[in-house]
């Protein structure tokens, strides 16, 4: 080919170059930019009414001015901390069969499929079924039944995440400890798990971000409180519900807790997941190139 | 078939080495010609080729050790291309006994001519009929031809011998013509000696194609059995 | 010290695929056996059937008698106790990435239970002399990563980390293939260091690595043992015509 041609043609690859990368940044400012504009949005609503009161009081009575959701604060962790430990050592396990033990079984497959099922079940449903389950033959709703429900609503993402992260592990390394003489159980756990957890943490946080944000399970659940509480089988109050609960009312001062609320709800999400990422980050082992 | 290149490689030195023989064979013949005829002119020709010779040898020597280092080659083609470099020397000996029988045959050209009771074209052609038939068994790598030659050598040993025997006779009793006989039994000498390589040759070419180190059959028997008589000696 | 290897009437399978057909051989004791065959000969599923490593695989099967020793590894023994005794270094370095350099060699002691925080200095020291190993690594066993070194190191750190258990056997399934002629000398070197205490199996493309370390080659053709003889003997004159054309490269 002659060399005019040869010019025209680098000249317009250079062109198409240029207009994909700005395609890609035009996507990314696309993506990025609802995220930015909600937390841009919160900060201007809510800011103006975040002061130590809102972290440490809970709510004043209906006509008072101040006050706080340090109960709801408290409550979301709580009913958060039960629903970790529900969902996150029975999704991790659930996770580790998959993949180490039952590949190919039927029984594997029931799981998966149930696994799946769980995940699409609408979250009104699970407080629903939930609601049936405990709250009705105990007789009163209660904190433990709030975290039975975020739990379990866990549990699928874990569980396909850890398979995932668990069948990314290269059979070489597995192959390496049986050929050491290490049994398959301790193989899979002080290794195979070992190596992928860094993808198994992160499922465990998507799960944990995903559910502490629910509120319609805890409406027939946890069901909310004004009160100050930390015992599991009372009605405990959360973020979301309170958030809900404010933001419906006709109050202006609720209205402003509300977006107060809902800015810190997104805070502690992310700072939940930031602290996650910082301490297993210097557990898995440093130096590695 | 895969390494063609290789294969075709192989079968440029055998050809490249079949024509370095054939100018020994000729070489061999040649001389024997200039001692029958006296014809110096030949003399002058086998000198020449001499040259050829020696440089075909460096060649093939050359071309044999580039495979040995380029292409490992192993089995039977490692011991076809040790079995050439070899070959290649004993047919460069063979070229250096015909240029000895050109210089005896220079010399005694000067001498009067003596009727000498030895028949060196009869030894001659047993000589090269070995080599002759070494080079058939290697051509066609065929192993029991090469046994064959091993048993002609036995020939030749003792037509040399009874040829020492006469000359010296001759040198004893008709002292004028002690020269003529010396130069006579030198070529008689040569000629043994060709056939000698002649045996290395198909020595050779049975350990290419069998694996079978063959060599010094005789002594190395001779020695086994000394060794097994000292011991039956010993037991006893 | 290493232990001899008899194997009679070996066969294998891959579900329904007869991958390896009466084989029958004896292994001697402190040398180093090469195994040569074309692709899909069924070398390396010989050698995984010697640390039953074969039978991980769902669709894996074996039927014959391989003794190590005088043990009978499929009858007398647990297939965990067998690959404490029987060590495997693979063709690509795997060191365990989550793991330093200590840890990856004491991996497994560790993981069985051996705690004596002496005792696996120690061992972990010897391991690695052993491997040829210890002078580069010396200063950074827990700091730096296994799978930080180089090629050639990782895979001297896999056969440390085999060693380490203390094996009679060390199967080596073309252990250099995946090395730089440098560290390929190196590991021959080491396979020949090793030989005086250890019985060694080697898997082997590379003819010429056959030739310079094994005492004995076998010649594995479709699940056959063609021919297993003196190396010197294969390399220079087989009794077999497939082994010559094989080895001549007449076919690959």
């Amino acid at each position: 080919m002659s060399a005019q041609n040869f010019e025209l043609r680098s000249k317009f690859r250079g062109l198409t170059d240029h207009a994909v990368t700005g395609l890609a940044i035009l996507a990314t400012i696309i993506v990025v930019a609802p995220l930015v504009t909600i937390f841009a949005y919160l900060i201007y609503k809510g800011a103006s009414s975040l002061n130590l009161d809102f972290f440490i009081k809970g709510p004043k009575p209906v006509g008072e001015v101040g006050g706080g959701m340090a109960n709801a604060i408290v409550g979301s962790g709580l009913v958060l901390g039960v629903s970790s430990l529900i969902g996150v050592p029975i999704g991790i396990a659930a996770g580790i069969f998959l993949a180490e033990f039952g590949r190919g079984t039927k029984l594997a497959n029931a799981v998966r499929f149930t696994a799946d099922v769980l995940n699409g079940v609408p979250s009104i449903v699970m407080g629903l079924s939930i609601y049936a389950l405990i709250v009705l033959p105990q007789g009163h709703f209660s904190a433990l039944a709030g975290g039975v429900a975020l739990g379990i609503m866990m549990i699928p993402t874990v569980c396909r995440t850890t398979e995932e992260m668990l069948l990314m592990v290269p059979n070489a390394v597995r192959e390496a400890a049986l050929g050491i003489g290490v049994p398959n159980w301790r193989s899979v756990l002080s290794i195979t798990v070992k190596t992928a957890s860094p993808g198994i943490i992160t499922g465990c946080m998507l799960a944990f971000a995903r559910v502490a944000g629910e509120t319609a399970p805890l409406l027939f659940t946890a069901l909310g409180n004004g009160f100050w509480s930390t015992n599991l089988n009372e009605p405990i109050s959360a973020l979301p519900l309170q958030i809900y609960v404010y933001a419906l009312s006709p109050y202006d001062d609720w209205h402003r807790l509300a977006w107060a609320g809902a800015l810190v709800l997104i805070i502690l999400i992310v700072l939940a997941v930031s602290l996650v990422r910082y301490v297993t980050s210097r557990g898995v082992l440093k130096g590695a190139s | 078939m895969t390494r063609i290149r290789f294969q075709q490689s192989l079968e440029e030195l055998k050809e490249n080495l079949l024509v370095m023989a054939g100018l020994a064979e000729q070489a061999i013949q040649r001389a024997v010609e200039a001692y029958r005829t006296r014809d110096l002119s030949i003399c002058e020709l086998v000198m020449r080729n001499e040259l050829a010779i020696n440089r075909m040898e460096r060649d093939i020597d050359q071309a044999a050790l580039d495979l040995l280092a380029m292409e490992q080659p192993m089995a039977v083609d490692l011991r076809f291309i040790l079995s050439v470099i070899k070959i290649n020397a004993d047919l460069e000996r063979i070229g250096d006994s015909a240029k000895s029988i050109a210089d005896r045959v220079r010399y005694m050209e000067q001498m009067p001519a003596v009727e000498l009771p030895v028949d060196v074209p009869r030894m001659a052609s047993m000589a090269i009929d070995m080599i002759r038939k070494s080079l058939q068994a290697f051509i066609e790598g065929d192993a029991e031809v090469a046994r064959h030659v091993l048993t002609l050598d036995d020939a030749v040993d003792a037509l040399n011998r009874a040829s020492y025997k006469a000359l010296t006779g001759v040198m004893e009793e008709q002292g004028q013509a002690a020269p003529q006989a010396l130069n006579v039994l030198m070529i008689c000498r040569s000629l043994e000696r060709v056939a000698d390589h002649a045996t290395n040759i198909a020595e050779d070419v049975i350990f290419w194609v069998q694996g079978a180190d063959v060599r010094h059959y005789k002594s190395v028997k001779a020695a086994e059995s000394e060794q097994d008589a000292g011991a039956s000696d010993q037991k006893e | 010290m290493g232990v001899g290897i008899e194997v009679q009437n070996l066969n294998a399978w891959y579900g329904a695929n007869h991958t390896l057909q009466d084989i029958s051989l004896h292994i001697p004791a402190n040398q180093a056996t090469a195994l040569i065959g074309p692709s899909g000969c069924g070398k390396s599923t010989f050698v995984r059937c010697i640390n039953r490593m074969h039978e991980t695989n769902p669709i894996g099967r074996v039927t014959g008698t391989v003794r190590i020793g005088d043990i009978d590894i499929y009858q007398d023994a647990k297939p965990v106790e067998i690959r404490r005794r029987v060590g495997m270094v693979f063709q690509r370095p795997n060191p365990f990435p989550t793991m330093s350099i200590y840890d990856n060699v004491a991996a497994g002691l560790k993981l069985n239970g051996y705690s004596n925080r002496r005792s696996l200095d120690e061992i972990v020291e010897k391991s690695l002399r052993n491997s040829a190993l210890w002078d580069e690594v010396k200063d950074e066993l827990k700091k730096k990563s296994g799978a930080s070194l180089s090629g050639g190191q990782q895979q001297r750190l896999c056969i440390a980390r085999a060693l380490a258990v203390d094996p009679e056997v060390l199967l080596m399934d073309e252990p250099a293939s995946a090395l730089d002629p440098v560290s390929t000398s190196k590991i021959e070197d080491l396979i020949f260091q090793l030989k005086a205490q250890y019985t060694m199996v080697i898997v082997t493309h590379n003819m010429q690595q056959a030739a310079r370390v094994a005492e004995r080659t076998g010649f594995f053709l479709n699940g056959r043992l063609v021919e297993f003889d003196l190396t010197h003997k294969i390399f220079t004159n087989p009794t077999d015509k497939r082994t010559e054309d094989y080895i001549t490269g007449r076919f690959g």
